[in-house]
């Protein structure tokens, strides 16, 4: 879907299509619908090691490595988590450890969501970024 | 005994008036008035209280017991007249029956570790129930496992009381085993809000000599308190869940008992004489409060409590049982909605799920609704409530609670079940 974007222009896609939204409930329910369309993760990546801790709900995250770009599949019991993650995947699916390391992410303040980043947040997006920022680290460690 | 509070004139109650003493009603929360439903987590500050604290810090800030200057008498004087209060809203025998700690958590810490090395030997066992928050958990799982004693957990009905027997609300004497040594358990549960029948409880422990202590934490803004008629070693509350400010708590405990219970940290304001071969030990209550205190905070709890004591407690308990059954009413309307703890004697505090239904093949996560909830301006809580074994009684990884105050009002709750109506539809 976006693989011929760079995670800037993905990004940019992001800010640009919630900008649409005036108010709360049309930003929920657009981010609820975006973890709807998350595609399945297989049903034997949900293990317990693919469990993001940091969450009140449960959020698992699987990580790949193909052709060297970096592979994410996810799901979480919450919808509202699952709409974070959906976003999650969608800027930083399919890239390389370094364009994930490397781009600066604005886009989560700049939606209307900057309250996820706050560290009293139980959702763990903070812990879903970090999460899928050490797997990059690794696949960039293994090139 | 009568305190003077029982027979001061009570200013009738008046949400209103009692509203507009809480500054942080004014606030707006996503552009919306703030509804707050977290009594339970902390309590808000009427601004006597806060202007007490910041008081304090203006005019006579300095360290207690320890200065000859002028300053030094007035925080000492201020502290203790804040103890007094304490005593007299409680009832207990003696002012120095009232140890200052920064919370409950504190305050069961300090129980546990010093009841531990004064009674626990191996074998011997501690009973708390199964409605329990972690700071009554934990605490003696880290003494019994340090003694070699026995943690033993009375078992919670579905209704959310402690399952004693046949005979609901009376103590079976099969709960206690002939090595039980202490009893610890909650006065009202802070999920569920069941007010739990402690004075028959600790009646029972007592006539087999077991220690007993009492976690009001979530019963000190709720219930009128005599710890001498509810007949408990021991009893703990924080400041912040009854408008005082974070960081206070208190331990109440039997005279004979706190002598003979050994201190639990060390430091200043607790000796009598130190040597380097031995060191003798301060008098109550100043044996179990090392370091300076939190002086400010004691204060603004003295303030919190004279506070409460000008109100008919009664009639404040009469209008949050009014905010719970309209709440519990109103929210069962909803489809699929099932309340967690539904025992006959309830506090202000409603926890509830949102199952799949006939209607819905999809229930909603309490933290789906929470988020949506505080995007409409209202606070709750969700999530374990740090009482992850009670969760799991009730299978279920988590609940969203709302818990009154007395400021709270029907336009409120009507607000709440229509936000998580909307939020409801949003999510299934």
């Amino acid at each position: 879907m976006t693989t011929a974007m760079t995670l800037a222009q993905a990004q940019q896609e992001v800010i640009d299509e919630f900008a649409m939204f005036s108010d709360w409930q049309d930003r929920y329910e657009h981010l609820i619908e975006l973890g709807k369309d998350l595609p399945m993760i297989a049903p034997e990546k949900k293990t317990e090691e693919n469990i993001v801790r940091g969450c009140q709900s449960r959020v698992w995250l699987n990580a790949e490595q193909k052709n060297g770009l970096v592979h994410f599949t996810a799901d979480s019991d919450a919808m509202i988590t699952k709409g974070l993650v959906a976003l999650l995947v969608r800027v930083l699916n399919d890239r390389t450890p370094e364009e994930i390391l490397n781009t600066p992410l604005t886009f989560i303040d700049t939606i209307g969501l900057r309250e996820h980043l706050s560290p009293n947040r139980s959702n763990g997006l903070v812990a879903m970024l970090d999460q899928m920022k050490r797997y990059a680290v690794a696949y960039s460690a293994k090139l | 005994m009568t305190t003077k509070a029982d027979t001061a004139i009570k200013k009738t109650y008046d949400v209103e008036e009692i509203r507009a003493q809480f500054p942080i009603l004014k606030e707006l929360v996503h552009g919306k008035p703030l509804v707050y439903f977290d009594n339970a987590a902390t309590s808000q500050k009427p601004r006597r209280v806060i202007k007490a604290e910041s008081t304090y810090y203006a005019t006579i800030n300095a360290n207690v017991h320890r200065g000859v200057h002028t300053l030094s008498t007035l925080a000492t004087e201020a502290q203790e007249a804040a103890r007094e209060t304490v005593r007299s809203h409680i009832n207990a025998k003696h002012a120095h029956e009232v140890i200052f700690t920064s919370g409950t958590t504190a305050s069961i810490n300090l129980a546990a570790q010093s009841l531990g090395q004064l009674l626990l030997k191996k074998g011997d066992e501690v009973l708390i129930s199964g409605m329990e928050h972690h700071a009554n958990i934990v605490p003696w799982q880290l003494v019994c496992e340090r003694y070699g004693a026995v943690l033993k957990v009375i078992p919670i009905s579905d209704s959310g009381e402690w399952d004693l027997g046949e005979t609901p609300g009376q103590a079976r004497s099969d709960v206690f085993t002939e090595k039980t040594r202490i009893l610890a358990i909650s006065h009202v549960s802070n999920t569920l809000g069941t007010i739990n029948p402690v004075k028959e409880l600790v009646a029972e422990a007592k006539k087999r000599g077991i220690i007993t202590l009492v976690d009001g934490a979530q019963a000190i803004a709720h219930l009128p308190l005599d710890v001498q008629d509810l007949g408990c070693d021991l009893y703990t509350f924080s400041g912040h869940k009854c408008y005082a400010p974070t960081g206070i708590g208190v331990l109440y405990g039997r005279e004979e008992l706190l002598e003979r219970m050994p201190p639990w940290q060390g430091g200043g304001e607790m000796i009598d004489v130190v040597t380097f071969e031995k060191t003798t030990y301060a008098k109550l209550p100043f044996k179990f409060e090392a370091g300076t205190p939190h002086i400010a905070g004691i204060i603004g709890l003295g303030e919190a409590i004279r506070w409460m004591q000008d109100y008919d407690l009664g009639a404040m308990a009469a209008h949050e049982y009014t905010l719970l059954e309209h709440a519990t009413k109103e929210l069962l309307n909803i489809d699929g909605l099932r309340i967690i703890g539904t025992a006959q004697e309830k506090v202000g505090v409603i926890s509830f799920v949102v199952d799949p239904s006939s209607n819905s093949a999809s229930g909603v996560h309490h933290y789906d609704l929470g988020t949506l909830l505080d995007q409409q301006g209202i606070a709750v809580r969700t999530g374990h409530h740090c009482t992850q074994p009670l969760m799991e009684r009730f299978g279920v990884s988590g609940t969203t609670r709302a818990s009154f105050a007395p400021f709270n009002t029907i336009a409120e709750i009507d607000a709440m079940v229509a936000a998580t109506k909307k939020a409801v539809k949003m999510l299934r």
